[in-house]
């Protein structure tokens, strides 16, 4: 299972009122650490399934989403809580240390 | 004889993926060495692959991208069979004769020889303002973030090729750039001066260092202190690219190799021994001064040549290598 790509105008219902913590990756095409980042949150998606969702928003196509949260660098992964930010992430980081991380939200 | 060890002593663990790593890789997969080069999950590639244009590699007249360039690299290392894995090493055990490598995934593997290629990390400004405004302005990657700064006024911190880069990079999204720089000279190369200094977007403020950035949720500035008369003043941005320069990776060996007083890992004259025999270095983690691709490369086929010799001049290893697995 890969996380799901979500967008400007989906991020309402399947981010802030999804009932389940959401893990949010705001990446683009030209960031090399994104890319790199990427498959880890597949894995975190695939291995905590029960617990969290895990999904991805393209900044290049959806620049009203991360300008409202004060996005300015990617790889940023924000967890998001009853529709409130609960945590985030800068950076492309180890499995582990996003697990440690986000320990809170994954058991 | 035991047989209780689950598995196999390699001759050599490679940890590091960047033109060191990867040169070193491919010299000692020639050698019939089977080298194991450990890449890391999230900065494999190392620093080349969040840079733009590589005009300065050779045999590359028309320059290359630097994750192209990397790509090249690890292809040209598989193609001799070495086993890549893309995992982060998190220790080490250099003592003895056989070296042992543990992974995040918890994975361990054991080999007669190491090369250390863990390259260099960013510096940072070292400013408390710096960490909490990190991702909201401040950053080190103008590839990544060059993006989110479309029609702003932005700084450049640094005077080197690495500052010069982002500064031209930056130019094809920021309104302008001030280069910020301490001293009245630029470090970087003659070329990348000569554009910097041309480019209409880019401004330069002189002998002056950041002691401070401000904005509550995000960047709203910098506070300058002139190094020649201590005045202190303001410059309006809303986004700071910190290239100050890099340090040495050496959280993982600092404790068991000796390092020098710059703070590389220290090897004997020329080659690339360290203080503990079987274990080598190469790249940017033992150059405080050079610091290119072309180096790092040049330094990694030096490790490899030097692992070569070390095994097979150590007559004795297959003893002590049997002593140690009966144990």
């Amino acid at each position: 299972m890969t996380a799901k790509d979500v967008t400007d105008a989906s991020f309402d219902a399947d981010v802030l009122k999804n009932d389940k913590p959401v893990i949010v990756d705001f990446w683009a095409e030209w960031c090399g650490p994104c890319r790199m980042l990427s498959p880890i949150l597949d894995d975190i998606a695939q291995e905590h399934a029960g617990k969290v969702e895990v999904v991805k928003l393209n900044v290049d196509d959806n620049p009203s989403t991360a300008a409202q949260y004060g996005i300015t660098s990617i790889p940023a992964v924000y967890v998001f809580k009853d529709g409130k930010v609960a945590a985030t992430s800068i950076g492309a980081k180890p499995k582990q240390v996003i697990e440690q991380e986000f320990a809170e939200f994954l058991s | 004889m035991s047989t209780e060890t689950t598995q196999t002593v390699r001759d050599v663990i490679i940890v590091g993926s960047g033109p060191a790593g990867y040169t070193a890789a491919v010299y000692t997969a020639r050698a019939n060495l089977k080298p194991l080069l450990i890449a890391s999950s999230v900065e494999a590639g190392g620093e080349l692959m969040n840079t733009t244009d590589v005009e300065n590699f050779p045999g590359f007249p028309g320059g290359i991208m630097g994750p192209d360039l990397m790509d090249q690299f690890q292809k040209q290392a598989e193609r001799f069979g070495t086993e890549i894995l893309f995992e982060d090493v998190t220790a080490l055990e250099l003592e003895g004769p056989i070296k042992r490598v543990t992974l995040g995934n918890g994975e361990t593997f054991e080999a007669k020889a190491v090369i250390i290629s863990t390259g260099s990390a960013y510096r940072e400004l070292g400013l408390e303002d710096e960490k909490r405004l990190a991702g909201h302005g401040v950053s080190w990657c103008a590839t990544c973030d060059g993006f989110f700064f479309k029609g702003q006024d932005i700084a450049v911190i640094g005077g080197g090729d690495s500052a010069m880069e982002e500064a031209l990079f930056l130019t094809k999204f920021a309104e302008s750039v001030t280069v910020v720089h301490r001293r009245d000279s630029l470090r970087a190369s003659k070329i990348m001066q000569d554009r910097a200094l041309a480019h209409e977007k880019i401004k330069f403020r002189w002998n002056s260092e950041v002691v401070g950035v401000d904005g509550m949720d995000k960047v709203t500035g910098l506070r300058l202190r002139d190094t020649v008369d201590g005045t202190e003043s303001t410059l309006a941005v809303t986004g700071v690219f910190v290239a100050i320069g890099n340090d040495p990776r050496v959280s993982l060996v600092k404790d068991q190799l000796e390092l020098t007083p710059e703070g590389t890992i220290a090897v004997d004259g020329r080659s690339s021994r360290t203080s503990i025999p079987g274990v080598f270095a190469a790249g940017d983690v033992i150059d405080p001064t050079y610091r290119q691709a072309i180096t790092a490369s040049g330094s990694g086929c030096v490790a490899a040549i030097d692992v070569e010799h070390y095994l097979a001049d150590a007559s004795d290893l297959p003893e002590r290598v049997a002593e140690a697995a009966a144990v």
